[in-house]
């Protein structure tokens, strides 16, 4: 399953759906760093609202994904986790460490362009 | 309900004889002895009213009010016996421990002046039918099972009833110290009071994230100033809640730590460079609006 991937000026928004499968996750670490060379993005906002689980594969992709971004001199910002699986997450120890997590989408650009605002 | 009762009655009262028209014969008795009871009601109620003060029972209440209350559950025991069902006792039972419970009445004074009861009732049968030794053995037989299935069913729904009234005062305790409050855009702040046990650490977590998402809160302030003591457990509830916290975007001061608990925590040897910590609340809300981008200056008198 892919996942949209929207240009939103100097940066992406991929929007994951419900379930995704390991294989699904290691696509899309694969085509959103393919993406932001394309793109020459700044910043990267992966929205998590639909998923309902947050497994320990699932958090170290994601956490692989920003440090690859990050080598390309981007932001990424994890965006929309639920309360429950927040919950749940740091229950099973899995948090996400190191990588800028927002509460929504409108946090997450307010987040990137403040950081860039500061940089340009 | 009813139909259960009665042919519970009949089956313990057809336990003591085989004999087919023997429950005909019982019901018999039991009509005497209502009869007996009601005939009697004056001194029966007295004798038992009596009894209950020299046993020091229901001492929360005034003489005339144990009289009352005696004369009611005198009168529903009667019936009871009367009609072989309990529905109607069962709901006298109820409503008379809501109004002892929150006199302090406890349950092993219900249960007393129940089987206090039964032995005045008990003792003026013996006194009626000394003469004949076979008649009062029947008539035991037809008023014993009934006695025990009353007294249980008092005993019963007064323990029910306090169980029902301390669930609802947990609930309302639950509801009263865990408020999540915001006091300017996108800062809550939850002041925590009393004892924190794993289950109260669970349901804070819940509704400060759902308190997050809501107000969309970018700092929580948790003040424990009002909580003495903390164990490794709850400890470690207090970390995974920041962490949880942080992951819907949002940071976490946590002011009023004790020393006990300070200590606490530097023993289990949480990991202190994930906690933000402030001295006092007043600290903790003057940090948070500092990260908010907020200034706080006094207003200036006019001329």
């Amino acid at each position: 399953m892919e996942v949209p991937v929207l240009k939103q000026g100097p940066f992406l928004i991929a929007t994951v759906q419900a379930a995704l499968t390991d294989d699904d996750l290691v696509q899309l670490r694969k085509a959103m760093v393919e993406r932001v060379v394309l793109s020459r993005s700044l910043g990267v906002i992966i929205d998590v609202t639909a998923m309902d689980i947050m497994d320990s594969f699932a958090s170290r992709t994601l956490r692989e994904i920003a440090q690859m971004i990050r080598l390309r001199g981007a932001e990424t910002v994890i965006v929309g986790i639920q309360p429950e699986v927040a919950f749940a997450m740091v229950q099973l120890g899995i948090t996400l460490e190191g990588v800028v997590t927002a509460l929504d989408l409108e946090e997450g650009l307010e987040y990137l362009n403040h950081k860039f605002k500061n940089n340009a | 309900m009813a139909k259960d009762a009665e042919r519970s009655l009949r089956g313990a009262m057809r336990h003591h004889t085989d004999d087919p028209s023997s429950y005909d014969a019982t019901a018999v008795l039991l009509r005497e002895l209502v009869s007996h009871l009601r005939q009697n009601r004056t001194q029966l109620r007295e004798e038992w009213a009596r009894r209950i003060t020299e046993a020091q029972l229901l001492t929360a209440m005034s003489k005339d009010e144990i009289f009352a209350e005696a004369t009611a559950v005198y009168d529903q025991y009667v019936e009871a016996l009367e009609t072989g069902t309990f529905e109607a006792l069962q709901a006298y039972a109820r409503s008379l421990s809501e109004r002892i419970i929150p006199r302090g009445v406890e349950t092993h004074e219900v249960v007393g002046i129940v089987l206090l009861l039964r032995d005045v009732l008990a003792r003026s049968l013996f006194a009626k039918y000394q003469a004949d030794f076979r008649k009062l053995d029947r008539i035991l037989d037809a008023y014993e099972p009934a006695a025990n299935r009353i007294a249980n069913t008092v005993a019963v729904g007064f323990v029910q009833e306090r169980e029902r009234v301390i669930r609802q005062q947990q609930e309302a305790i639950r509801e009263l110290s865990t408020p999540v409050l915001q006091v300017r855009e996108r800062l809550l702040i939850l002041p925590i009071i009393g004892v924190i046990d794993p289950q109260r650490a669970r349901q804070l977590t819940e509704q400060l994230l759902r308190g997050i998402r809501t107000n969309r809160a970018k700092v929580v302030v948790i003040d424990i100033t009002g909580v003495a003591a903390m164990d490794a457990t709850v400890a470690n509830h207090l970390v995974q809640t920041v962490e949880a916290s942080r992951l819907l975007g949002a940071t976490v001061i946590v002011t009023g730590l004790s020393p006990e608990i300070a200590q606490t925590l530097v023993t289990i040897g949480v990991d202190l460079g994930k906690m933000n910590t402030v001295g006092d609340l007043q600290g903790g809300i003057e940090q948070a609006e500092r990260l908010l981008g907020y200034k706080v200056v006094p207003i200036e008198a006019a001329g």
